[in-house]
């Protein structure tokens, strides 16, 4: 495709959407001990939730709360040290559940290797209880086949929508990058397009924040071919 | 009661169009809610928004309410209060009263749906009717059961262990349980009287009525009279924060004359507060919801300084009017306060008076922490929200997995 062409394609996007319930396993950790131990045998879905949820659920707050075994490290435990090694796991570094997984794990071994004295216990009332995730999902009207109708539609779905494409489809299901870097490499032959897109810190805009930047980068690459 | 367009100005459309979207695919199925009353306390009310709304989608959703007399509501609460982890002495007798209420309401009560949503412990034994039929079976906790009386707990289990699943409010309710657990948080109604915007001219009048200072910055928790309510701590950390700063106190809760404990944490406050002409102690007729949601929007601040805590709905109250909170570190608080983010979570009466004067003293932080506290309601506390989460449970007793296409 050259620069001067409106990328178009004949086979369409279609955007879906994502909701979510959480369900609850009755298990929780009161200690870094037990946190670990836990968190080599939770379920996929148990690690997927814990460092994903906040981007849905605290979606307008600046700057965003990090993943929940950071925060719970930092405020119910006071591990602070801690607390800031996990926040800096930046899960856009990792291609699958089990990579990011084993990081965090090996994170708090070296931690409880170097750590001498006794290891603190959350107050009661106050442990991680380990939840998940289940996924529902389905179809929106937005169905897209050029640059411009996607840009179009990117305004309107939800930030669910983009969440779903963004984040889901790359960590969760496995895709290894998102969604709309695949579309816009396989369908309209974007490369540069795809690579800007997979390369954004996603993990640190809001949801509406991210909306935006990936409209700019659609809207940048359509001024060069207007 | 409200139309779900009207719901729309929170929500945006699409959540709207997607409750239309569950709703059709729940539809075939008739969900049939029962609840120990259909008049007074949380469920029912709950129910009473929330049936109206699914009914509007298309949902074949129904109520029923069990029967009991007196001796059998008698031992349900006194179940309810051990539940909660309070101290109850309860005989053979009342397990007998409660069996035999039971057995009463399985052989009278039409059991027609194909969801049979069970809400709280007096309806618990229904399910003994589960072989008899197809239905999937759902027991919806609205209680604390994070350290229950081991004896109610143990009588209970085996009626848990035969639903389909559960639901509970806060994570921190969750035991171990056989059965697959779902964690619903509980919601405000933005269109309702204690919720909705008021004018300023209504949030004065009410101001007047309980003789407030409209000039002096005011600090308010509102609450029932209650020792887990702490309202003495409230007082003393107010106090402490009366040092250094002219502010006002309001202690505004709802009157129960059925309930002596409540009296007498009433004469206790009172008595404290006498002598400081700027705590208000106010103890207004149950129902009072204009004058509760005018007390929340004319605040500063607002505390609430739990002991324990079920969910704390009035935190969610208030920090969708916008109010800076600073509240325990207690129950399902902790979901809606993210401390430093929507809110000060404090753990001592120390602790609660600096957030106090921290928000009091810098009202661009205390602004902020508001602001960000009424987006985290808009999106995770509001009915709609309730209500789509009730769908997606009604359909994921029909799905295997932990991915769903719809």
């Amino acid at each position: 495709m050259t620069t001067d062409e409106a990328p178009k394609t004949s086979q369409p996007f279609q955007f879906y959407s994502r909701l979510h319930l959480r369900e609850l396993t009755g298990v929780k950790a009161k200690n870094l001990k037990e946190l670990v131990s836990f968190l080599k045998v939770v379920p996929d879905a148990v690690i997927y939730h814990h460092t994903h949820h906040f981007l849905q659920q605290h979606q307008s707050l600046s700057p965003e709360p990090t993943n929940d075994f950071s925060h719970w490290v930092t405020f119910a435990l006071n591990e602070v040290e801690l607390g800031e090694k996990l926040a800096s796991i930046n899960a856009i570094e990792f291609p699958s559940i089990q990579e990011l997984r084993a990081k965090i794990v090996s994170t708090i071994e070296n931690f409880l290797e170097k750590t001498k004295r006794e290891l603190r216990e959350a107050n009661e009332g106050q442990e991680l209880y380990f939840l998940k995730s289940i996924s529902f999902i389905f179809p929106t009207p937005y169905q897209v086949t050029s640059l411009e109708e996607f840009v179009a539609a990117l305004e309107k779905v939800t930030t669910d929508s983009i969440y779903f494409h963004m984040f889901e489809a790359r960590l969760y299901r496995g895709k290894g990058t998102n969604d709309f870097s695949i579309w816009c490499q396989q369908a309209l032959g974007e490369t540069e397009l795809a690579k800007q897109i997979s390369r954004l810190d996603s993990y640190t805009y809001t949801l509406e924040g991210l909306r935006g930047k990936i409209i700019a980068l659609g809207r940048a690459r359509l001024k060069k071919t207007a | 009661m409200p139309l779900l367009k009207e719901y729309e100005p929170f929500t945006g459309p699409q959540t709207i169009e997607e409750l239309y979207l569950l709703a059709e695919k729940t539809r075939p199925r008739v969900i049939q809610n029962i609840n120990s009353t259909a008049v007074g306390g949380g469920v029912a009310e709950i129910l009473s928004r929330m049936l109206p709304l699914m009914q509007e989608l298309g949902v074949n959703a129904k109520w029923d309410v069990i029967k009991g007399g007196e001796k059998f509501f008698k031992v349900t609460k006194k179940f309810h209060n051990a539940l909660h982890g309070k101290s109850e002495e309860i005989t053979q007798e009342d397990f007998t009263v409660f069996d035999e209420a039971s057995e009463m309401n399985r052989k009278s009560m039409e059991l027609s749906g194909d969801i049979i949503f069970i809400h709280d412990p007096q309806p618990i034994a229904l399910v003994l009717q589960k072989n008899s039929l197809k239905a999937k079976w759902l027991w919806r906790c609205h209680i604390d059961v994070s350290n229950p009386d081991p004896k109610v707990w143990n009588f209970l289990r085996p009626f848990i262990d035969l639903y389909d699943a559960a639901v509970f409010s806060a994570q921190a309710f969750s035991p171990e349980l056989p059965i697959r657990q779902f964690l619903i948080t509980p919601s405000i109604d933005p269109l309702s009287d204690k919720n909705k915007e008021l004018s300023l001219v209504t949030i004065e009048s009410v101001l007047k009525k309980f003789n407030l200072d409209l000039e002096k910055p005011i600090v308010t928790q509102v609450s029932r009279f209650d020792y887990l309510k702490d309202p003495l701590g409230v007082i003393e950390a107010f106090e402490m924060v009366q040092r250094h700063t002219d502010c006002q106190l309001v202690l505004v809760g709802g009157t129960a004359t059925d309930d002596p404990e409540s009296t007498e944490v009433l004469a206790k406050t009172l008595d404290r507060a006498s002598g400081n002409p700027d705590i208000h102690v106010l103890a207004i007729p149950s129902g009072s919801d204009i004058e509760i949601n005018a007390l929340q929007r004319a605040s500063s601040v607002v505390v609430q300084k739990s002991i324990k805590e079920g969910f704390g709905l009035t935190v969610a109250e208030a920090l969708w009017k916008g109010r800076p909170v600073v509240a325990s570190a207690v129950g399902g608080i902790t979901l809606q306060v993210v401390h430093k983010y929507s809110g000060l979570l404090c753990h001592s009466i120390e602790g609660t008076a600096h957030s106090i004067k921290q928000l009091l003293q810098n009202p661009e932080y205390a602004k902020k922490l508001g602001e960000n506290g009424r987006e985290h309601v808009r999106q995770n506390f509001l009915l709609t929200r309730h209500l789509k989460e009730y769908l997606l449970l009604f359909l994921s007793l029909f799905h295997k997995g932990e991915i769903i296409y719809l």
